[in-house]
């Protein structure tokens, strides 16, 4: 299955990925998404900084799905390989945020439930929009 | 092959799961005493509060049983496990063979003996009828007590403050949620959970009950037009202990879920699990812990090797806005800060996390879970960046390799 993949040594910490993921998945252009909206979006992929390398981290759809086995509202699901959430169903308990080895579950600009990637599936990108953003091709989406 | 499963929540689920990955034909029967599609109990106090609808407090969508070829007999009870013919007998006398058994019964409301008791109209706060009869009494301005400062008791009390209700919460215990919060924290949420309206009675139980007031045994009275009792839980073990098999403070199953008794497994809240943050065996009543015990036992029933390992003690929970996340054991060395707003406290031992607490900013608590469970060493991470928070910055480079990056070694 193709997944998002990070290059930690081509990562610029420019943060873009976290810009177009928030944009892509608030379903407005970069600016509206972040210049006129009173509560800016969150993004689902987390850019760590150091002093020596920089990366991304989003869901990886993993092996083990702790969230999706967790989720008291049954709000997590796998489709087709993608572990999505229902938002309608999901009612901000964190118990995907308590089991995710990766801490890419994020809580919402709300406070109220979570969201997290799901390979921009959901969303009118077609190909997930923090690949297509980041400007050194430091982020993939490829089968490994 | 004929799989039989005894209960119809997230063990029972789990369970489905399990069984389907390996065996896609055999036939699976869920019977359970409660008469609805499976549905999610933690939701109970959030259908109360009227955050979560009639249609999601379901766990799994409507078809559910469907797609995956399961029968389910609802609304009856299994009153016995006949192990010689290898068949459950149900309360109205119809009895249903299997080749492998699982029992999934959870748990029960656990009701101490208290004065005058018996003849006062109370509520427990476990099951979707429970909730139902409350939701057909609460009115708004009503006065109600609850017993027990616990998950249950407090999350029983969040929901009634939707109602506009006056809300006292009674507790043997000198603190709230001692299951899963140090001392400091208890403090901190329970300043929180004061500031929304509810009023806490701690370190004394009630002595005696009439029809609407409760005598404490610190002298204090309280009135009330609704009692809820959430002091506890207590495991459904009878079906087990009944048939001859291991029981002691729940189920005893081996690494592979089996019980004592051929054929027959168990998983979820009636079972006891092995919490390998403290290296003890307790109760882990938590719906993920159900889940996985129900898919691993799942397999097994279906013929193939799996062990139940790794399990702790975790819990993800809010009041009123104020979020806690909590895993593993708190017995070691404390690294503890605190704002305001937030509480972390990280405990260590044997040279690596065993617990945590972090509440009000909980973001990305999982990457501790993962430490505790596979106990990385800490030689192996960045200690400071550990105490900051949770980030995959602390790992070495070969560690992100393998988990990030899909290079599997």
């Amino acid at each position: 299955m193709k997944k998002v993949y990070v290059n930690e040594d081509w990562c610029l910490a420019c943060h873009l990925c976290e810009f177009y993921c928030a944009a892509a998945n608030s379903g407005k252009d970069l600016i509206k998404a972040f210049k006129y909206s009173d509560k800016k979006p969150v993004p689902r992929i987390k850019v760590e900084e150091g002093s020596e390398v920089n990366f991304a981290v989003q869901c990886r759809h993993c092996e083990g799905k702790a969230c999706v086995k967790g989720c008291i509202a049954g709000a997590l699901s796998i489709v087709d390989g993608v572990v999505v959430c229902d938002e309608n169903k999901c009612v901000g308990c964190y118990t995907c945020v308590l089991s995710c080895p990766f801490g890419c579950i994020v809580i919402d600009e709300e406070g109220h439930r979570i969201q997290k990637c799901d390979l921009c599936t959901k969303n009118h990108n077609g190909e997930p929009a923090c690949v297509q953003g980041c400007p050194n091709k430091a982020i993939v989406f490829e089968e490994r | 092959m004929n799989y039989v499963i005894i209960g119809n929540s997230a063990a029972a689920v789990g369970t489905i799961s399990g069984i389907r990955e390996i065996d896609s034909t055999g036939k699976i029967t869920v019977i359970s005493d409660e008469k609805y599609h499976t549905y999610s109990r933690p939701l109970i106090s959030y259908w109360l509060e009227g955050k979560v609808s009639d249609k999601n407090i379901y766990y799994r969508p409507a078809d559910f049983y469907e797609k995956n070829g399961v029968e389910t007999i609802l609304g009856k009870k299994v009153t016995k496990i006949d192990t010689a013919k290898k068949c459950v007998v149900l309360d109205d006398g119809l009895s249903v063979p299997y080749d492998k058994l699982m029992v999934a019964t959870g748990s029960k409301p656990f009701v101490p003996p208290m004065n005058g008791l018996e003849k006062t109209n109370y509520h427990t706060f476990m099951s979707y009828d429970s909730v139902k009869a409350i939701r057909s009494e609460i009115r708004e301005g009503m006065k109600v007590l609850i017993i027990g400062a616990g998950l249950i008791g407090l999350k029983a009390a969040e929901a009634l403050s939707a109602y506009k209700t006056d809300i006292t919460v009674v507790d043997m215990a000198d603190r709230i949620l001692p299951s899963i919060l140090d001392e400091r924290a208890g403090l901190k949420m329970q300043k929180h959970i004061e500031s929304k309206g509810v009023k806490f009675i701690l370190k004394t139980s009630a002595d005696e009950f009439t029809e609407h007031k409760a005598k404490l045994k610190n002298g204090e009275e309280v009135d009330f037009d609704m009692l809820i009792v959430a002091v506890g839980v207590r495991p459904n073990t009878e079906l087990i202990s009944d048939a001859g098999g291991k029981v002691e403070r729940g189920i005893i199953t081996d690494m592979t879920l089996k019980t004592s008794l051929d054929d027959i497994y168990a998983a979820g809240d009636c079972t006891v699990s092995y919490d390998a943050s403290s290296d003890t065996e307790k109760i882990l009543a938590l719906l993920p812990n159900a889940y996985m015990q129900g898919e691993v036992a799942g397999r097994n029933m279906a013929g193939r090797e799996f062990y139940y390992v790794n399990a702790i003690p975790m819990n993800a929970i809010g009041f009123f806005g104020l979020h806690i996340i909590s895993a593993g054991s708190y017995d070691g060395e404390e690294y503890v800060t605190e704002t305001e707003n937030t509480y972390k406290k990280l405990v260590f031992r044997e040279n690596t996390l065993k617990g945590y607490i972090l509440m009000g900013d909980v973001a990305r608590a999982g990457i501790y879970t993962s430490m505790i469970k596979e106990r990385i060493d800490l030689g192996d991470v960045d200690i400071e960046m550990l105490k900051d928070k949770p980030q995959m910055m602390m790992f070495s480079k070969e560690r992100r390799e393998e988990k990030l990056g899909g290079i599997i070694k």
